[in-house]
């Protein structure tokens, strides 16, 4: 058998597989890239060939106006260099995928990021067993456990219940949370139109058109002021402090992101309704899928990699951070 | 728990005032007896539980959780019992219970130091996790939820509709959970008598003096002291000293309560000498060395020797002065303090002048370390709960002014949030280098507002998370009462209560004022 190490190589600007000539979410722009899923942290602009799902290469002709690439579905593969390429689903947000490489008898699997709790949005986690499981830990420390989401949207209806005046915003990151947020509302009964600043637009409907569907949407800036009084207004977590949100009727700020778990946090950014809403993998989540799939490996793409470094310390499993650079923390969580 | 949890939570997470006060007094005409009113204590930061210590609740966290994964989420989250509540595994076969407050209460009040571990575990077991951040604490202190002692009897007094002033005195009354003080107010009950606990009686308060003239036939005028105002109370054999909002700050001035022996309750400022002033005294600068603490050394003691001006009296052995008009109490007053200890205890002189035109002199003129002004005080007034229209009022000494100019400016809170409302500003010194001389987010319209935003979004040259760096190029003239030297900044000053006054969109940056001028300020 092959020994990853010697085909698989991780730089801080992504992972690069040699035999194949091909990088997996490269921070820069490369000849030959995968792509495992549309937000700007991994998939960059101007790469000269791109395998990726049909769905992320439609985020990413939204994003840099071109969709040139090599559609992939789900399940299905190509082979470069004498490695066998597929991707699987990986729950994350619509189009995000895991790839998984077969090389002289030895099987890899990026997750880029992924989670495993039901998403109305997009295809379930697929598990894939693997010898070497390249993983992201954005929230790899225990005290980051996501609460089931209907307790987090129903905050927002007891919050409209007690001031039916007020206009509820919620800070949404514009790929992939934003859609999330509002089909859990749909799914909860509200149907009523929701309203979005416009840098949300164009994601949501391209979200309809791939089959995602939303119920009615209302740009914020078409409706007078006074008729927002009890709506729920969808804007990128940015707006919520920002001068747009003046034109809002008492605005109550919520902002749904892993990050609102840890109450400084959300007070450091002024939000009044935490929404504990993430589209990664929790502690239990990622310390649960390495225990599923129990590769031989574990490496650590980025996020808090010395919590999810330490757990497999303590369970013996052998693992290594990569220290990728440009995987931000940031309003993707 | 989880009621109390919620409420915790919410609070937290609002900044609106009222929205705070409708939270809690909603809380408290939902919630039923002893658990609302441990609920108020904890808010208001009047439970202790000795045995239970921050350290305690670390070394907890240690015997669930690997000491290294604490330590990353602890290094993550900030703070020891935010990471605890959020980190405590949860037994998924466990059924979680959801103890009351009281139940809380009584299992930490009947802890040791050496059981401690065990019942807070227990407990920690029993909950999900925002009752547990709740929990820890109750069990700790230090709610942080910015709710004061007055922002909590406010909400009291909303959630029942009754006065505050009852609120506040009887509060003062009683101990935690305050049942007495509940059926009181929500079924219209006998008052708890207090006639022999030491508590606190509400300050009779001013309003400040915009008219030209005043008939000082009419009214007595006396200086207004720089220091912190404190009512002295010894009744029943117990003596306590208590701050302008009702706060129990007898064990930063033992001085003062131990001197303080005969019967009654008194009304003053406190002030502490200074060597500078030849032991007469010293400016409010002095006295914040001793503020804020919860212990005081003899050294303190020693170098800030503090003491009361009275000037009021309002119970006077048994007898209830405060129905009586202003010049019947200074009499009573007059005959009081001279039997007190005389290191600890001075009169308040009235001043004597008679035309209004000389009063305004000496007010000008009046340059004293712990003088900020005169005080009006009508002689036929009664001690009157709170600031009531009339009565009494307060002429500060005119402000400072100083033309600085703006440096940093941050977004500011809850309505201001989309504002940059708090400004940083400077002066120059000899070398031509501004230095911050201190920070203002009052003062301006909210037209002015609107501009100073906009100034600073156009002008903004760095950014640090919330707080912007703008162009050198704005002259703001900036009022204060006083100015001090300090330590904390590089310029070597702090301004008392700086506003911004005026902003001077005239006058060029370069001649905004040199740090040297503000340092002949000082007093
Ligand atoms: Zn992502
Ligand atoms: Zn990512």
């Amino acid at each position: 058998m092959a020994k990853a190490k010697h085909w698989i190589e991780p730089h801080p600007q992504g992972v690069y597989v040699r035999p194949a000539d091909i990088w997996i979410d490269p921070s820069g722009a490369k000849q030959h890239a995968v792509v495992t899923h549309g937000h700007a942290d991994h998939a960059r602009g101007g790469h000269g060939e791109v395998w990726a799902t049909p769905e992320t290469l439609a985020i990413m002709g939204l994003r840099y106006g071109t969709d040139a690439g090599t559609p992939v579905a789900y399940g299905e593969g190509f082979e470069r260099g004498g490695v066998r390429f597929s991707l699987h689903s990986a729950g994350h947000v619509l189009g995000s995928a895991q790839v998984l490489m077969e090389y002289q008898g030895e099987r890899v699997v990026v997750t880029g990021d992924f989670k495993r709790r039901p998403d109305p949005t997009c295809a379930p986690f697929e598990p894939v067993p693997c010898d070497i499981f390249i993983t992201e830990a954005t929230f790899g420390l225990p005290v980051f456990r996501h609460p089931p989401i209907a307790g987090e949207i129903a905050k927002i209806f007891a919050r409209l219940e007690t001031e039916p005046d007020s206009s509820i915003l919620i800070g949404a990151y514009a790929l992939g949370k934003a859609q999330r947020v509002i089909a859990e509302l749909r799914r909860a009964g509200w149907d009523k139109p929701i309203y979005l600043h416009g840098a949300q637009v164009r994601m949501c409907e391209l979200y309809e058109e791939l089959g995602v569907s939303l119920g009615e949407l209302r740009l914020v800036m078409d409706t007078p002021k006074e008729e927002m009084r009890g709506q729920i207004i969808i804007c990128p977590p940015s707006a919520l402090i920002d001068k747009w949100s003046r034109r809002l009727p008492s605005p109550v700020t919520a902002m749904a992101s892993g990050w609102m778990r840890v109450r400084g946090r959300a007070r450091q950014r002024g939000v009044e309704i935490p929404l504990v809403i993430s589209d990664h993998a929790d502690w239990d989540e990622l310390t649960g899928t390495i225990r599923e799939l129990a590769p031989k490996e574990t490496w650590i793409t980025h996020g808090s990699e010395d919590g999810l470094l330490r757990w497999c310390e303590l369970h013996q499993i052998r693992a290594r951070a990569l220290a990728m650079i440009g995987r931000e923390d940031g309003d993707d969580g | 728990m989880r009621r109390f949890a919620a409420l915790i939570d919410s609070l937290i997470y609002t900044r609106s005032r009222n929205a705070k006060l409708a939270a809690i007094s909603t809380y408290l005409r939902e919630t039923p007896d002893p658990d609302r009113g441990w609920a108020l204590a904890a808010l208001t930061d009047s439970l202790d539980f000795p045995a239970v210590k921050s350290s305690t609740i670390r070394n907890l966290a240690g015997t669930r959780i690997d000491p290294e994964l604490f330590r990353l989420s602890r290094h993550h989250v900030g703070d020891t019992a935010e990471t605890v509540a959020l980190i405590w595994p949860e037994a998924p076969d466990r059924e979680q219970s959801d103890p009351t407050v009281d139940e809380v209460v009584q299992a930490l009040s009947s802890t040791t130091r050496a059981t401690a571990p065990d019942i807070v575990a227990s407990l920690l077991d029993s909950m999900d996790s925002n009752s547990r951040y709740a929990l820890l604490k109750l069990a700790v202190g230090g709610m942080r939820v910015g709710v004061s002692a007055r922002l909590a009897k406010t909400a009291f007094a909303q959630a029942f509709a009754v006065p505050l002033d009852d609120v506040e005195e009887l509060w003062h009354a009683l101990d935690p959970p305050y049942v007495a003080l509940f059926r009181w107010a929500e079924e219209g009950g006998k008052r708890p008598d207090l006639s022999t606990t030491p508590f606190f009686r509400p300050f009779m308060l001013s309003h400040p003096f915009e008219g030209d003239s005043l008939d000082l036939g009419a009214y007595a005028v006396e200086w207004k002291w720089d220091g912190i105002r404190v009512q002295a109370v010894h009744l029943g054999g117990e003596t306590r000293l208590y701050s302008r909002g009702g706060d129990d700050i007898s064990a930063a001035f033992p001085d003062v309560v131990e001197a303080f022996d005969r019967a009654g309750v008194i009304d003053g400022e406190l002030l502490v000498r200074g060597t500078d002033q030849g032991g007469e005294a010293a400016s409010f600068n002095a006295l914040q060395k001793r503020l804020g603490r919860k212990t005081v050394s003899k050294k303190m003691r020693q170098e800030f020797p503090a003491f009361v001006r009275v000037y009021d009296l309002l119970i006077d052995g048994e007898d209830d002065l405060r129905l009586l008009p202003w010049h019947e109490r200074r009499q009573r007053l007059e005959a009081f303090v001279p039997t007190l200890n005389r290191d600890h205890f001075d009169l308040s002189a009235v001043i004597d002048v008679d035309d209004f035109a000389a009063l305004e002199t000496m007010r000008a003129g009046a340059r004293d370390a712990a003088i900020e002004g005169v005080m009006l005080k009508r002689r036929e007034s009664p001690y009157l709960a709170g600031r009531v229209t009339g009565h009494w009022y307060k002429w500060k000494r005119d402000p400072l002014n100083a033309d600085c100019v703006m440096m940093y400016a941050q977004r500011g809170n809850g309505r201001r949030a989309s504002f940059y409302s708090d400004y940083t500003f400077g002066c120059w010194t000899e070398d031509g280098e501004l230095l911050p001389v201190g920070k203002a987010y009052s003062g301006f319209t909210d037209e002015e507002l609107k501009w100073l935003d906009r100034f600073v979004r156009q002008n903004t040259l760095n950014r640090f998370g919330p707080v912007r760096e703008v162009a050198k190029s704005l002259v703001l003239e900036v009022a204060f009462d006083s100015i001090h030297d300090s330590k904390r900044h590089k310029s070597g000053l702090a301004m008392r209560f700086p506003r911004i006054h005026r902003i001077r969109k005239d006058k060029p940056a370069e001649e905004a004022d040199r740090i040297a001028t503000l340092r002949g300020m000082i007093s």
